[in-house]
């Protein structure tokens, strides 16, 4: 069995064979795990992306006095009087009047249905926006009306004429038609502003509805986990990094903050609902209960890199510090912090990124409920990015699959801006000593 | 006076200790500083302290312990013939709730309350106008209540507003009282500052008890409705919304456990894998872009795997595999959740494992390489079961975390619960049933909402301890090799 050393032997080849498979076990598993991101990321974004486009029909509206305010007076109040129905009848004149001007082909849709091409909330838009003006009434408006789900769907490849002939919402005629609006000119496909200002629509009006009262509450119940968790966090870990004594009390304190920080988020749900709204009375859906539940979620997250931060300023900082005559609060205040702020700073965001993108203790707090009107403060009901998300993922029509993927890029493109904030803060103003 | 202003003139107050503490101290040593115990600012900032940390420190807590002293008083006027048949102490206090709150509305827009209290169908009216929908009209003791409510409330407001702002002024007062060249000022303010660093602190510790004592009292509430031999013993799980459900937990902590299996299964092997490649075979080059692209996977919510879950992964397992084989055709399974789960777990595996067999002394290697080892041999015979205990900690980490997701098998797991074998078939956790006997509009007397707490507990203790577990194995590990 003497080979030469030229020539491998039937066990050093087995085991050489070994060592390649093993190498290759370990790059597919690093290559399996990288295209289950790259995976999940395009399947978010092809899905999502759609949701930033929007179908529009863009027609004149006479914005007759006769309808909207029988009295001729302006006043308000009997303004408001006129419903939706009203000006939802207003459009339907006025797109079939444009049709016929134009002379489109209505391609087999009976006139009384030319209205299904625009969405619901076109109506809705179009009396806020005779309501803030009044002036408007009697003139003629260009007005840029959503078109409906399913002719945006049409669009965006949602919908095919298979699918519209057994649709009851919908019609192959209607998407014909929409076609030939196309063709002419009245309808266009441009870029969704409204996803990003408008509130959450009901359940028929995936086209209408937006992202901006969950925007507005993340931001405010981040305002508030920011406001909480940075002033106690930091205290908390000076404390226990620069202070406090070696004994059972702080020992206490070290393993509660470590088993905290694994807790599952669900929990601290639970105890938001039972102690801020059962026991404390706060409001549901409140901006400020889920702030106040997502800051104690975390802190353990930012004590764990603010004492990581505190620990890596040398001791002859502190040192020369207390050899000049500081006291040991001076010392902490006036030199460590300030060289480990860019360590907390990057702890802190990373933490916050984390909570804006958690959504099981919000849901235990009812920021699942529909809300439509913008909140004034922190009192009041709001919605969150994340958990708009779950409650368009439960919702029955498929537009709303679109609209939740987009909110994710949405979210996404948040919590990118944030990471990155954090890296280059690290790099810039990191001391390595 | 409202909260805000209350905060505001207490500001204020502390501004003025500030400035007026640190002027006393100026003019007591005859404008020489130097004849002072400490610098003149810590005399303003002793003063500031004073006059707004207890004053702060009372509204909170009044304005936390405010609620359960009133409210039992209101409850206890409420005449036990006005709480309707089914219906509970709760429901009918949030009742009075929902009336105080909206008679406050009113009496803000300038309405004159005296007529609508005395007659409840013009009150119901009014309230629903104002935006308060009552289901139906409130009871004369209700109302009564609701008014006793408002009174207590604003009477309490009123003397909170009192105590602070003569807490804060006496503060201030005592505080520039102190002011004299010899009073060690900064002394004061220091220990002052410290006892707030330690207050800090325990936030942490309260938070552990404000969980421990939600669910424990919860849970107890619980089983005196509902037998806990049903709930620990019983193996179906169907709630009736009209009393008689069974709530055994067996069914969802099968679920439970079946999704983490299946998690694990899949990332252990690919985490454990690339952190060996990571470890022992990748460029430092490689190294530096992969290991932050894979930690990539944990940094993304879960909202965004349980959507993958739902839009993706469901469907196409259905699809292709499922449906085929006949397995069933539901696109939420066990299948779905467990494998996104398992995408969702993977950084957790392999970061720490990576960390383990980086922390294995490279003398171990260095020897066996030295007799004639290949590199996977050494991985294999002696870097692994030298970093066994660590793993196996990272392991049961990870194990932790899968039991407490919840969005990726909201979405993706269903919520049948059963106890089935088939992976394919639509299963659900501890974790659902916390989110589906808990959401919406909930009253806190039914044993089919309380479960949650008690699901909630159990679910606590199982990844506490778990995690306790996971970290003294991987502490013991990384002493043995310090």
């Amino acid at each position: 069995m003497s080979g030469s050393l030229f020539t491998q032997d039937a066990r050093t080849k087995a085991r050489n064979a070994a060592e390649r498979r093993f190498r290759t076990y370990g790059l597919g598993a690093i290559i399996l795990a990288l295209l289950a991101l790259v995976w999940l990321l395009i399947s978010i974004f092809s899905a999502g992306l759609p949701a930033f486009r929007q179908t529009f029909i863009t027609f004149p509206v006479k914005l007759e006095e006769s309808v909207i305010d029988k009295a001729g007076n302006r006043d308000p109040a009997a303004m408001a009087k006129v419903t939706t129905v009203g000006y939802g009848k207003l459009l339907a004149t006025a797109l079939e009047a444009e049709i016929a001007a134009k002379g489109i082909d209505l391609a087999g849709v009976p006139p009384k249905e030319i209205t299904d091409l625009i969405s619901q909330e076109s109506a809705a838009t179009l009396r806020n926006m005779v309501l803030a003006d009044p002036a408007l009434i009697g003139t003629t408006v260009q007005f840029r009306a959503i078109a409906s789900g399913r002719i945006d769907g049409y669009y965006k490849g949602r919908v095919t004429m298979e699918s519209a002939a057994l649709d009851k919402n919908t019609s192959p005629e209607k998407l014909r038609l929409a076609d030939n609006l196309k063709a002419a000119g009245l309808l266009a496909t441009s870029f969704n502003l409204g996803f990003l200002t408008m509130p959450d629509a009901s359940d028929k009006r995936p086209e209408a509805a937006g992202l901006g009262i969950a925007i507005a509450g993340s931001f405010m119940m981040m305002v508030v986990v920011l406001v909480l968790s940075l002033p106690i966090g930091v205290a908390a870990s000076i404390y226990l990094e620069e202070f406090a004594p070696k004994n059972w009390f702080t020992d206490l304190i070290e393993v509660n903050i470590a088993n905290l920080a694994a807790v599952p988020s669900i929990v601290y749900g639970i105890l938001g609902l039972a102690i801020f709204i059962n026991f404390a009375g706060l409001p549901q859906s409140a901006p400020i209960v889920g702030g106040l539940v997502l800051t104690l979620m975390t802190l353990p997250r930012i004590i764990i890199p603010t004492r990581a931060a505190l620990k890596a300023v040398p001791p002859s900082i502190r040192d020369a510090a207390l050899g000049v005559g500081a006291s040991r609060l001076q010392t902490v205040f006036h030199h460590v912090l300030p060289l480990a702020m860019p360590g907390i700073l990057t702890g802190m965001i990373i933490g916050l990124a984390q909570a804006l993108g958690e959504t099981a203790p919000l849901l235990l707090i009812g920021m699942v409920a529909f809300v439509r009107d913008f909140p004034g403060g922190l009192f009041d009901p709001a919605a969150a990015l994340p958990v708009q998300v779950y409650n368009w993922t439960q919702r029955g029509d498929p537009g709303f699959v679109e609209r939740a993927s987009g909110a994710i890029i949405v979210l996404l493109i948040f919590l990118i801006i944030m990471n990155t904030a954090a890296i280059i803060l690290r790099r810039k103003f990191e001391r390595r000593w | 006076m409202s909260t805000g202003l209350l905060t505001l003139i207490i500001l204020a107050l502390a501004t003025f200790g500030m400035v007026a503490g640190r002027a006393r101290a100026v003019a007591s040593a005859g404008g020489d500083i130097r004849r002072l115990h400490s610098l003149p600012t810590f005399y303003g900032r002793f003063a500031a302290l004073l006059a707004a940390v207890p004053a702060f420190l009372l509204v909170i807590v009044w304005l936390l312990a405010q609620p359960v002293f009133i409210e039992n008083r209101a409850l206890s006027l409420i005449s036990p013939a006005d709480i309707p048949q089914g219906s509970s102490d709760t429901l009918v206090m949030s009742d009075v709730r929902r009336i105080a709150g909206g008679l406050d509305q009113l009496a803000a827009r300038g309405a004159d309350l005296a007529p609508l209290v005395t007659d409840a169908p013009a009150l119901k009216a009014a309230l629903n106008a104002a935006g308060v929908a009552l289901q139906n009209e409130p009871a004369p003791s209700v109302i009564a209540a609701a008014q006793a409510l408002r009174a207590m409330q604003s009477t309490s407001r009123l003397i909170m507003t009192g105590v602070a702002l003569v807490l804060a002024v006496a503060g201030l007062g005592w505080g520039l009282s102190r002011v004299r060249p010899e009073f060690r000022a900064r002394n004061a303010t220091e220990s002052f500052s410290m006892w707030l660093l330690i207050g800090c602190s325990l936030v942490a510790v309260l938070t552990t008890v404000g969980i421990v004592a939600s669910l424990v009292f919860e849970t107890a509430h619980f089983f005196r409705l509902y037998p806990a031999k049903d709930f620990f013993f019983s193996t179906t799980w169907n709630p009736q919304f009209r009393g008689g459900s069974s709530l055994g937990i067996w069914p969802l902590v099968w679920g439970t456990l079946y999704v983490s299996a299946i998690a694990l299964v899949v990332a252990v092997p690919v985490g454990l894998m690339s952190a060996v490649y990571l470890a022992e075979y990748a460029s430092k080059k490689t190294r530096s872009w992969v290991k932050p692209a894979i930690e990539i996977l944990a940094g993304i919510p879960t909202i965004v795997y349980g959507l993958f879950a739902l839009i993706t992964v469901g469907p196409l397992l259905r699809d292709w595999i499922a449906q085929p084989a006949g397995l069933g055709d539901s696109s939420s399974s066990v299948m779905t959740a467990g494998l996104v789960m398992g995408i969702m777990v993977i950084p957790f595996v392999s970061s720490l494992s990576d960390d383990i067999i980086n922390a294995v002394p490279q003398s171990l290697r260095d020897g066996s390489l030295g007799l004639g080892a290949t590199p996977s041999e050494t991985v294999r015979q002696v870097v692994l079961p030298a970093a066994l205990p660590g793993i196996v900690g990272a392991v049961l980490l990870a194990a932790s975390r899968a039991i407490g997701e919840t969005m990726i098998v909201v979405m993706g797991a269903g919520a049948a619960a059963k106890l089935s074998l088939n992976p394919f078939e639509a299963m659900t956790t501890v974790t659902v049933k916390i989110v589906s006997q808990l959401t919406g509009d909930t009253e806190f007397a039914s044993p089919e909402t309380l479960v949650a707490f008690a699901l909630g507990l159990t679910l606590f203790t199982l990844t506490l301890g778990l995690n306790i577990l996971a970290l003294y194995i991987v502490r013991k590990y990384r002493e043995q090799y310090e």
